[in-house]
């Protein structure tokens, strides 16, 4: 399995195809359409962040030592780059999930949609992320 | 006639680009953009004579203070208010509605009844739902109708002996809808209510008489008419001024100090504590002025233009739905397209340079009522052009085409 460096320079490498921001738009849109990630059943309020422009659900399981995430949002754009978040960082160790960073969204040309005052949940969905793999972590020790 | 090619010469920001585009800004509904006049005005003050008022006995103090009543003094003529001292300012819209509605809570008894629109901002609800768990007094709501526009007929039917006090927006935020005010406050006087309109909307648009509307309070943001942010204008005829209670203690506001007892000082100091925005109350007389220079009927009509303009390439777009189809609006449209969120596209048209309003827009209720999560909102300036809408027609296009 790729470490979590090890996938984001390949989503950077990707991302370094597209020529402009309409083809990295484009590319995330068909990601967030593509994609079903969440099982109904945590698509509730139990599990959403509400954003003031976009709400985000996000659910976590552990299997082996590893953490696998499902998420979703009612914004299509938002979904695209939940879709990217999740390939970095599903499927792998708690302790790796605590260390990465999320640097890589900067070098795809996506900061925007990280800033925490953009209120599209995704800031809060990242720091739940790291909150099940905390959670998860205190499991094994 | 405006000659918006040089009216928009007046404002530096509309030079600017945005992810590689010329500006185009539709976002007026939340603030205005500011002329080089109001700007000079705020260079002027720092520059020249920023000093404290209403205390000193040097120059500087004196020449401050002296803008800063000429100040008030425009705005008291704009807004036609019989007494100067019937303009207080206060740190924007919000802070207003918060100064009466803590008023209000030494006046309101346990079982009065205040009623609120609809169609009102966040701002607009919040503080009477306080006012009234503090009170005991019932908080009503006059509801909308599926156009957009106020339930005249339960409006007729929520007015009581035990209503208190009415507040309604002058202009709908989320949706531009222009509120019937003048025969909310005719009915609600009828019954002994008093009415706090709130003009946040309206002013951009519309110059209001508060006298011949016998409106009881008039609230607006100077932000919104051209001005800096972080001012508001509270208007309050004399008698209810006289009649609540001061909001804030502090310096200006007192008349004589000890420790047995404090007297207050008379309107509109009793509401003013502290060091106010001076500098920001003298360039929101500078941006009243330069509003009326270019004439609010000028302004009015222009902007109806654009509306009518841009309504009606949107309605070509198909599956595009404008929330607020009142044929009474201000120039603001709110919509959706299909099951499109508004983030998406508001995105989009941002990577245009485009700058639009996605979400509830702090209208929670009114989202509700249309069972949507927000809408995207392209709100209309006089500084805008029929060929900035063209491009956001556009934009709008390219954007549902690739959310699609």
């Amino acid at each position: 399995m790729a470490s979590i460096q090890e996938i984001q320079d390949e989503i950077v490498d990707e991302f370094s195809m597209f020529e402009d921001w309409m083809q990295r738009y484009e590319y995330m849109i068909d990601l967030g359409k593509s994609l079903p990630l969440i099982d109904e059943a945590f698509k509730t309020d139990d599990y959403i962040i509400k954003g003031c422009q976009s709400k985000v659900w996000v659910h976590a399981t552990m299997e082996n030592g590893q953490v696998a995430f499902t998420a979703d949002s009612d914004a299509i754009i938002t979904k695209g780059i939940i879709a990217i978040l999740i390939r970095a960082f599903s499927n792998q160790s708690p302790q790796a999930i605590i260390d990465a960073d999320t640097a890589f969204i900067d070098e795809i040309g996506l900061k925007e949609h990280l800033s925490p005052t953009r209120a599209n949940g995704l800031v809060s969905m990242i720091k739940q992320i790291k909150l099940y793999a905390v959670a998860y972590q205190t499991q094994l020790n | 006639m405006l000659d918006i090619k040089k009216i928009r010469e007046d404002f530096p920001i509309l030079k600017r680009e945005v992810n590689g585009k010329p500006l185009i800004y539709f976002d007026n509904a939340a603030t205005s953009q500011t002329p080089q006049v109001v700007i000079d005005a705020i260079l002027d003050y720092y520059s020249n004579y920023n000093a404290n008022i209403h205390r000193g006995v040097h120059s500087l103090s004196q020449e401050a203070t002296d803008a800063y009543e000429e100040a008030r003094i425009k705005i008291q003529k704009h807004f036609n208010a019989a007494q100067p001292y019937e303009i207080i300012l206060t740190a924007g819209t919000t802070h207003a509605i918060n100064l009466v509605a803590n008023g209000f809570a030494s006046i309101l008894k346990k079982g009065e009844e205040v009623l609120v629109s609809a169609l009102e901002h966040h701002s607009n609800i919040v503080p009477w739902q306080m006012l009234c768990e503090k009170t005991g007094a019932i908080l009503k709501v006059i509801p909308q109708t599926e156009s957009g526009e106020l339930d005249m007929d339960a409006f007729a039917k929520a007015l009581s002996p035990q209503l208190k006090l009415v507040f309604v927006n002058h202009v709908s935020n989320a949706l531009g809808t222009i509120n019937p005010i003048e025969e909310i406050i005719t009915e609600a006087h009828k019954v002994g209510a008093a009415v706090l309109i709130d003009g946040a909307q309206a002013t951009p648009h519309i110059k209001p008489d508060v006298q011949a509307l016998d409106a009881d309070f008039y609230v607006c943001s100077a932000h919104k008419i051209c001005g800096p942010t972080g001012v508001g204008v509270l208007y309050g005829k004399e008698e209810w001024l006289t009649k609540l209670p001061p909001y804030q203690g502090g310096g200006e506001m007192i008349d004589q100090v000890s420790f047995e007892k404090t007297t207050y000082a008379g309107l509109p100091h009793k509401f003013e504590a502290g060091t106010p925005n001076i500098c920001g109350g003298i360039a929101t007389g500078v941006g009243l002025d330069y509003m009326n220079g270019l004439g609010f009927d000028n302004i009015a009509a222009y902007e109806d233009e654009l509306l009518q303009y841009a309504t009606k390439q949107l309605l070509e777009i198909e599956g595009l739905k404008i929330y607020g189809t009142s044929a009474h609006k201000t120039a603001v449209v709110s919509f959706n397209v299909g099951e499109i969120h508004p983030y998406d596209i508001g995105t989009i048209l941002d990577k245009l340079g485009i700058a639009v309003r996605t979400g509830h827009h702090c209208a929670q209720p009114i989202m509700d009522f249309y069972k949507i999560p927000g809408t995207v909102r392209a709100s209309f300036s006089f500084y805008n052009t029929k060929e900035e809408i063209d491009k956001f027609i556009d934009g709008v296009k390219r954007a549902v085409a690739m959310l699609s």
